[in-house]
């Protein structure tokens, strides 16, 4: 047992970390979900325009200021993106939006490509995030003890935002049911706008660290890590945070530990069939709630 | 046979537009004769210019792209399920056609790492030493093809058990999954002596194999087995089965009241979905001339997709035109925009992706303004255009004087 | 009624959504050639036994049969078997449970129409009775391609133009269903469920939104159809009118559970009623 920890401790804690990392996007798109029924395939492109934002912002600018203009800029993105791509479409078919969504996504790769010229762009180390620390015999980097931590942390304030503040109430209830909450006077287009500030603001995080571990950004870094994400967010049960999070924890972990098997190739693999094992035992989610639709 | 067939379609089509179906489907087949006939030329007799050179390639590729959008519009646009699957089938078509179409000599270079592979078997060369090379190929690859898309349409079977019973999105990111996953397997070295692990497969049949004597048929071939494939669609969409899976798509519970079993239908339209998506993906192969399972990504699908919402999501001939402009404008019209300069005109900011960016944008503003796309859910004909033109010309006058008035 | 051959029959029906009884041990009887009504106040289950009886849910409790033989079994399982709250818990525990699909019920011989009207938006008339021939269509998806089953077909198109011309609905065969006026569009309904060849119709409130000369010519059509066709009736209504002019005999719920039954006369003076009931009808 101790042999497999310290052969497996450095994957092990690479999971933790890139799981914590996993759950902040995966926060975005469980609450998207829970109030649009959309899954924003956009959402992981996001994540990775905010590390190109990072690097071209650091080139010219100190640390401390370009870590808020990546927050910014994100937040800005995704609040952006639900005004011109799917505010649009609320009364269309729900295929619509998807295929929106989809067209966001190619969009901002495409851009992305057009910017990097299509080269990998290095991520700058953040001072303390990437120094080096030693624990149990295991050398790694800070942002691996940070980021499970600042997770929690955020989490947790997400969760007394949303049952403690009046938008907080809003967003609960308009995820509950979208006619009757507009009908009571709660304003759609704010609270919908604020879920994606919130997500996206999440996702900017999350990518300051998972960059900082992975010290590279391409047109589709976002992809692998979005998918990923909203596998996690499928598993908890979608619309539920504390499902996404322990979702998004169970991935990174596993995916490690495939990892220090030496089956890269099915690190990837193994988050899709994890989706589709939960999705034909209980495809609600270890957390879901069942919806039944009326004839 | 011919002429059974053809009463049998006449006598199916009991309404009154039956003289306009008539008059459309001699129109489509005259065209399609012309078509051939200055594709084979194109092939064999007319000189290559640096037109030609750019304009081939678009229209192989272009043909093989209206397959595959059709066959996503068959399932998408036709039964209503959201799949993403796509990219997933077309590797499998792909990989089968490439494994059994590698002739023996070449397995040594091919499966340099896997001791020249397992399978040492190649349809064309069985054909080819008993009937000569030329039906070899041809016979072949029709036959790689054809299995190509049976593998595909059985995993499509085995996989739609679990995923077809899940609602809209839950199908779309469970099918996505299976495509990765498909990717993932693909890649591993340890089926290496089949699949090459992450290694290309080459040297198979491809297009440029396609001859009778000296004649080529490089680019008629693709065409050939396209048109049939659409034709098959075309052909299923418009009976019994094809109006139950439009049923399903308008009101599955409707349908299912109706004595329309949901299970077998949607399985029907998924696994007949992927068989062609299987062909379209041999045929991929046979254009590439190489084959790489990591090319199979999700971006692959969506690009399909989008190419069928361009073309209006429930109309064949709609695919066919986007995927055909869309291959054109990615490929040739709009490569301008990534030469640095127009005309003579140096342009700092046309460098190398911006065709993609000016691409992504026109696509979006499809998908936000005109979300019918081309062709809505109507169908591209001959008498429809007719009667458009003759509606036009008596409108004008009319419009002309309430201007006056 | 011991002589008449009973087509469907319903024992126990309970259905428990969660901790709410949406029908309580209904039990009722259509016998052959009748038109039997289920009638009762917004919200009291008439939509919920017919889901029931229909495969469109699983009950949590009772038998549904049709022409003498069991379609649905069913008792309460799993979590359900401590929350259940209706009577009768073990009286099927025995019992291997049915829970057929909807395709399966009309299969056998059950149509049935929908309270909010739910035909095939973008399709013609004609189309919209076609597809429901579908299902008894001997092709197979080769046939179907190939065109080798151009008689089927061509007997399928004959019998669905036969049918619009009976409801007189040919006119606007290729129109679409959507553009029709609404009563016609409830008329096209019940012709597309006719036309997957049932014994019993199940009409969901075939009278809703209709003035009083629609439902007028709706009692005459209903009549004229079970004659033609030689269908039993079972419909759910609101329209007291109707109900009254048509049916054999009526079932009134009201809370998911019986509260009456009786032929119409009797059903018109039953206090239960009266109270439970049409005193909330006339305010409408």
């Amino acid at each position: 047992m101790s042999d497999f920890l310290s052969a497996n401790l450095p994957y092990i804690l690479t999971g933790i970390s890139v799981g914590g990392q996993y759950a902040l996007i995966a926060i975005g798109y469980t609450m998207v979900y829970g109030i649009l029924r959309l899954i924003n395939f956009a959402h992981g492109d996001v994540f990775m325009v905010a590390g190109l934002v990072m690097i071209y912002t650091t080139a010219s600018l100190p640390m401390y200021i370009s870590i808020p203009i990546v927050l910014i800029a994100t937040v800005l993105l995704g609040f952006l993106i639900e005004r011109v791509a799917y505010k649009p479409l609320r009364s269309a078919p729900r295929m619509s939006v998807m295929i929106s969504a989809i067209g966001v996504s190619y969009l901002l790769q495409n851009c992305a490509l057009y910017f990097t010229g299509g080269l990998p762009q290095t991520y700058p180390s953040i001072p303390w995030l990437s120094s080096s620390v030693t624990i149990w015999n295991a050398t790694t980097k800070m942002v691996t003890i940070v980021t499970p931590i600042l997770t929690i942390v955020l989490v947790f304030a997400l969760a007394a935002m949303i049952k403690y503040t009046k938008i907080g109430m809003a967003m609960r209830a308009v995820s509950k049911d979208f006619e009757t909450s507009q009908l009571m006077g709660i304003k759609i287009n704010s609270v919908i706008s604020f879920t994606f500030i919130v997500g996206c603001f999440l996702a900017a995080v999350g990518s300051l660290l998972y960059f900082t571990n992975y010290q590279s950004v391409i047109p589709t870094s976002g992809a692998m890590p979005g998918l990923k994400a909203f596998v996690a967010a499928v598993f908890g049960g979608i619309g539920s945070i504390p499902g996404a999070v322990i979702g998004a924890f169970l991935i990174g972990i596993c995916e490690n530990i495939i990892k220090g098997l030496g089956l890269t190739t099915f690190s990837d693999a193994f988050t899709f069939v994890l989706l589709i094992v939960i999705l034909m035992v209980k495809p609600t989610g270890i957390f879901g709630e069942k919806a039944t639709d009326k004839v | 046979m011919g002429k059974k067939l053809n009463n049998a379609l006449n006598a199916s089509m009991r309404n009154p537009l039956n003289a306009d179906r008539r008059t459309d489907r001699f129109v489509g087949i005259v065209l399609l004769a012309v078509l051939y006939i200055v594709l084979f030329l194109l092939d064999n007799f007319l000189p290559q210019t640096s037109f030609t050179l750019m304009m081939i390639p678009v229209l192989k590729k272009g043909a093989i792209y209206s397959l595959l959008c059709v066959s996503m519009n068959l399932l998408n646009g036709f039964t209503g399920l959201f799949s993403l699957g796509q990219a997933g089938f077309m590797l499998l078509g792909a990989y089968t056609y490439a494994i059994f179409s590698i002739p023996e000599s070449q397995h040594e270079a091919v499966y340099q790492y896997f001791g020249g592979g397992a399978v040492r078997f190649s349809f064309s060369e069985a054909i080819g030493s008993v009937l000569g090379a030329n039906a070899g190929s041809w016979l072949g690859a029709i036959i790689a093809i054809i299995i190509a898309g049976l593998v595909a349409a059985g995993f499509a079977a085995l996989i739609g058990i679990p995923v077809l019973r899940l609602k809209s999105d839950y199908l779309a990111i469970a099918t996505l999954g299976f495509a990765e996953i498909i990717r993932a397997v693909f890649q591993w070295e340890g089926l290496g002596v089949i699949t090459n692990g992450s290694n290309l497969l080459r040297k198979y049949t491809s297009f440029s194999n396609m001859k009778i004597g000296s004649l080529s048929f490089a680019t008629l071939f693709p065409f050939l087995i396209v048109t049939v494939c659409i034709a098959l669609i075309v052909l299923l969409i418009n009976s019994s089965y094809g109006r139950a899976f439009k049923a399903i798509r308008d009101d599955e519970v409707a349908a299912e009241a109706m004595g329309i079993n949901l299970f077998r239908h949607k399985m029907l339209s998924f696994v007949i979905s992927s068989f062609f998506a299987g062909v379209g993906g041999a045929l991929l192969a046979m254009y590439q001339t190489t084959i790489q399972a990591a090319a199979f990504k999700t971006a692959m699908t969506y690009e399909i997709l989008l190419m069928v919402v361009i073309g209006g999501i429930g109309s064949i001939s709609g695919s066919c035109i986007a995927a055909f402009l869309y291959t054109a404008c990615n490929e040739w019209w709009l490569r301008f925009l990534d030469s640095g300069h127009l005309g003579s005109l140096s342009v700092p900011f046309f460098r190398d992706g911006f065709r993609k960016v000016i691409f992504s944008i026109i696509i979006m503003v499809i998908v936000l303004f005109f979300s019918r796309g081309i062709m809505g859910d109507r169908e591209l004909s001959f008498t429809g255009l007719m009667k458009r033109r003759k509606a036009k010309k008596t409108a004008q006058p009319e419009e002309r004087g309430s201007e006056n008035a | 009624m011991p002589e008449e051959r009973t087509v469907l029959q319903v024992e126990h029906v309970t259905m428990q959504f969660g901790g709410v009884v949406a029908v309580n041990d209904l039990n009722l009887t259509v016998p052959e050639d009748k038109i039997i009504a289920l009638i009762g106040p917004n919200g009291a289950g008439k939509t919920t036994a017919f889901n029931c009886i229909t495969g469109v849910y699983q009950p949590t409790n009772g038998i549904v049969s049709f022409m003498g033989k069991p379609i649905v079994v069913a008792h309460p399982t799993g979590k359900m078997k401590k929350t259940y709250k209706g009577t009768n818990a073990d009286l099927y525990r025995h019992r291997r449970v049915i829970d057929p699909t909807p395709d399966e019920v009309t299969a056998l011989g059950i149509a049935r129409t929908f309270q909010n009207i739910r035909l095939w938006k973008s399709m013609t008339v004609f189309e919209n009775v076609l597809i429901a021939k579908h299902m008894r269509a001997k092709q197979n998806v080769f046939s179907a391609t190939f065109r080798g089953n151009a008689k089927e077909e061509r007997r399928m198109r004959d019998e669905t133009m036969a049918l619009l011309k009976e409801q007189q609905l040919d006119k606007f065969a290729d129109e679409l269903a959507t553009s029709l006026p609404y009563g016609l569009q409830r008329r096209l309904e019940i012709a597309r469920a006719l036309a997957t060849d049932p014994k019993l119709l199940l009409l969901d409130e075939p009278a809703a939104g209709m003035n009083p000369q629609e439902t007028q010519e709706l009692a005459e059509f209903i009549h004229e159809i079970r004659e033609r066709h030689k269908l039993t009736v079972f419909l759910i209504e609101h329209h007291m009118d109707l109900v009254m002019r048509i049916s054999d005999y009526i079932h009134v719920i009201d809370f998911g559970s019986e509260i009456a039954q009786g032929v119409p006369k009797e059903i018109q003076t039953n206090q239960h009623v009266i109270d439970a009931y049409l005193g909330v009808a006339e305010d409408e």
